[in-house]
């Protein structure tokens, strides 16, 4: 009965399965969540999210689903005080509705109708399958005298809804498809040695060996384990100047700090594309540079390689020889990109600028074709994607 | 059987859906949360609010999956070989239980309570799968298989030092404790420290969370530190009026190293101070 919103959270990249689906209506039958919505929201929660990550969107996908039931249910059983029914349809009702109450036997004939009303309502909701309830009339409405279609349980607050908990989206902080901030590097670090630590081969493991021979009486029995080597090499080119500058820090102490879990860990500056040219010190950019020659016949094809940049520029300092903004290209930063991609055909792209607003800025979009479609977004998963590229 | 909290510990309606869906369903529940958050000891309130043992299994990262099991202590064996002592026949001497056969053979079921299970090598959740969601596994060395009679309760908790696999999370309920806010941290505050002033309580905890809004903080002060800092402030008789006063000379509060832990936490606040001074020597122009 809830395959709908089954289908919303996948359809919100939520990793649900037929199992937790089928899992969450046990729960349901075995009375988990007694009759009320918030317990229901918690159940379902606790039942399909494995991830904090997902919180937020759960949020989201449980709020456009449940939209307008939370009201139904709760306003029909609440308690309501007769001045306050009053007072609400003197405030909504014109002067030729309280004429015709007058005549259907008076207003108080009317609010013990409704009394009453309400009391049936309360009973049969007790009975069960409250939030599925198809009775989606407010006690006002089904008088039909209430030209606004004020709704009793929209407007009663004494207790504290669920559909409040939710639009609160608290766990939002908690997505990983926010950018990089202080409180996330440290997650970061973890994926980037994560990165570090893979492609092991097995090695002889001799503690585990002594300890299984003695187990095996005294037969030899060799135990293998997986290597755990930093055996990553990586070259990284920062795009350094103007709006990068924030990025940049960000990104070298990011680096810098997952140093020790890299083999070799080289840095080279550049400024909006690739040239012929690159710096190590930013301060001397213009006296000390690198041939750009000399870095891809220094460094070995094994090394990965990753371009950190917004990729934001003119399409022609990309596509045209002189195209740069610094000084005379002779070769257009195409040729250097393709080249230095032909070297290294590990290599990937990370944008600090969000995935959404790629599409309105024409040189990402050439960039992304020059890399092949690997660019990233600099966010954890971003990265994750990222090491992921790079492993393969 | 419902859990409902304890007098010792303030759970959170969402924690207790949790908890309950668990309980009902015999299927473990998976707990996350900021470190001091409450959630180990989540588990030693369960077991005492049900009235069952609890049986803790602390994962450390050389922890293998079997050892929950058993073990198979074959060393003493070959010695008792050697000696001639006549147990050496009997294999079912040599098997040493593990927490999950313990937690399996116990009678009330129990809560078992699996600490920190990213602690562990990455394939630790995988080997535990069936054992967990079956409640049964096989000894090679005696051929038999351990079944539960009564499905204990499990709650593992996690720091989130590692992915858990997917196969695990589907077998799971899942709750994140989130930090508490300020209402439901007074109601902590009272459970631990009934008859505590309350003007105390309110200067503290304002404190306390301009403390966690600090950015570049390495280590955000938690429950468990704030209940170690309030009982210190008790026990040195601080009044509200002393917290209260807000001079900037003095930002960093009293006690803190209860709540910083970190040096370079205390720095940072000591340059806020500073800072703090200075702003007040030199007016802005």
């Amino acid at each position: 009965m809830f395959i709908n919103f089954f289908y919303e959270l996948k359809n919100a990249k939520i990793p649900v399965t037929l199992k937790e689906y089928l899992t969450l209506l046990e729960a349901l039958k075995a009375g988990v969540a007694s009759y009320s919505v918030d317990d229901f929201y918690y159940l379902s929660r606790a039942t399909l999210v494995k991830d904090e990550r997902n919180l937020d969107k759960f949020d989201r996908v449980f709020g456009t689903v449940f939209k307008g039931l939370e009201s139904v249910a709760e306003g029909a059983t609440a308690e309501i005080p007769e001045e306050w029914l009053k007072k609400l349809a003197e405030k909504t009702l014109t002067d030729e509705e309280k004429a015709l109450i007058e005549s259907l036997g008076g207003f108080d004939k009317l609010m013990e109708t409704l009394k009453k009303r309400l009391e049936e309502q309360k009973e049969r909701h007790q009975g069960g399958n409250k939030w599925i309830g198809t009775a989606g009339t407010s006690p006002f409405g089904a008088y039909g005298y209430n030209p606004e279609g004020v709704r009793i349980g929209q407007k009663e607050s004494r207790n504290k809804r669920a559909v409040k908990v939710w639009d609160k989206r608290e766990f939002q902080n908690l997505d990983d498809q926010l950018e990089l901030g202080t409180r996330n590097i440290k997650v970061a670090l973890r994926r980037l040695r994560k990165f570090a630590r893979e492609g092991a081969e097995v090695e002889l493991d001799m503690p585990n060996t002594i300890r299984s021979t003695a187990n095996n009486a005294g037969w030899l029995d060799l135990k293998m384990r997986p290597e755990r080597r930093n055996k990553v090499k990586i070259l990284i080119f920062f795009d350094i100047g103007g709006s990068m500058d924030s990025y940049i820090k960000m990104c070298e102490e990011l680096f810098s700090a997952a140093r020790s879990e890299f083999k070799h860990l080289e840095y080279f500056y550049f400024h909006n594309c690739l040239y012929e040219k690159v710096w190590k010190d930013n301060k001397r950019r213009h006296n000390d540079t690198i041939p750009t020659w000399q870095v891809l016949h220094t460094y070995a094809h094994d090394y990965k390689v990753i371009f950190v940049g917004d990729a934001s520029m003119s399409p022609y300092e990309i596509t045209y020889p002189g195209g740069s903004v610094e000084h005379w290209n002779e070769e257009s930063g195409e040729a250097w990109m393709r080249r230095t991609l032909d070297v290294y055909p590990h290599a990937i792209w990370l944008n600090p600028i969000p995935q959404k607003h790629w599409d309105h800025t024409s040189s990402i979009g050439v960039m992304r074709q020059l890399m092949e479609g690997r660019m990233f977004p600099l966010t954890l998963s971003g990265l994750d994607a990222a090491a992921r590229e790079l492993n393969r | 059987m419902k859990f409902t909290g304890t007098e010792s510990y303030v759970a959170t309606d969402d924690l207790k859906v949790a908890v309950n869906a668990a309980i009902t369903l015999k299927r473990p529940l998976l707990i996350k949360g900021e470190p001091g958050t409450g959630k180990t000891v989540l588990a030693q309130e369960v077991a005492e609010a049900l009235g069952r043992d609890l049986i803790q299994w602390h994962i450390k990262s050389t922890t293998k999956a079997q050892q929950g099991l058993y073990e198979y202590d074959a060393v003493s064996r070959l010695r008792d070989s050697q000696l001639g002592d006549d147990r050496v026949h009997d294999i079912g001497n040599y098997i040493v239980k593990g927490k999950l056969w313990e937690a399996f053979s116990a009678s009330p079921a129990p809560i078992l309570l699996i600490d920190e299970i990213d602690k562990a090598d990455i394939e630790f959740p995988n080997d535990l799968l069936q054992e967990l969601d079956r409640m049964e596994f096989y000894v090679y060395e005696t051929r038999e298989t351990i079944k539960a009679a009564e499905r204990p309760i499990v709650i593992i908790t996690s720091n989130n030092e590692k992915e858990l696999p997917d196969a695990f999370l589907r077998r799971c309920f899942f709750h994140y404790i989130k930090f508490p806010d300020p209402d439901t941290m007074r109601q902590i505050v009272d459970v631990h420290y009934p008859g505590i002033q309350h003007d105390l309580v309110r200067e503290a905890l304002t404190i306390f969370y301009d403390i966690r809004e600090v950015p570049g903080l390495k280590k955000k002060p938690s429950t468990s530190e704030l209940l170690d800092w309030l009982k210190l402030l008790m026990s040195e008789s601080f009044t509200p009026e002393q917290l209260r006063e807000r001079d900037p000379k003095k930002l960093i509060p009293p006690m803190h190293g209860a709540l910083l832990k970190n040096e370079q936490d205390v720095h940072l606040f000591e340059r806020l101070a500073f800072l703090a001074r200075r702003a007040d020597r030199q007016p802005p122009q």
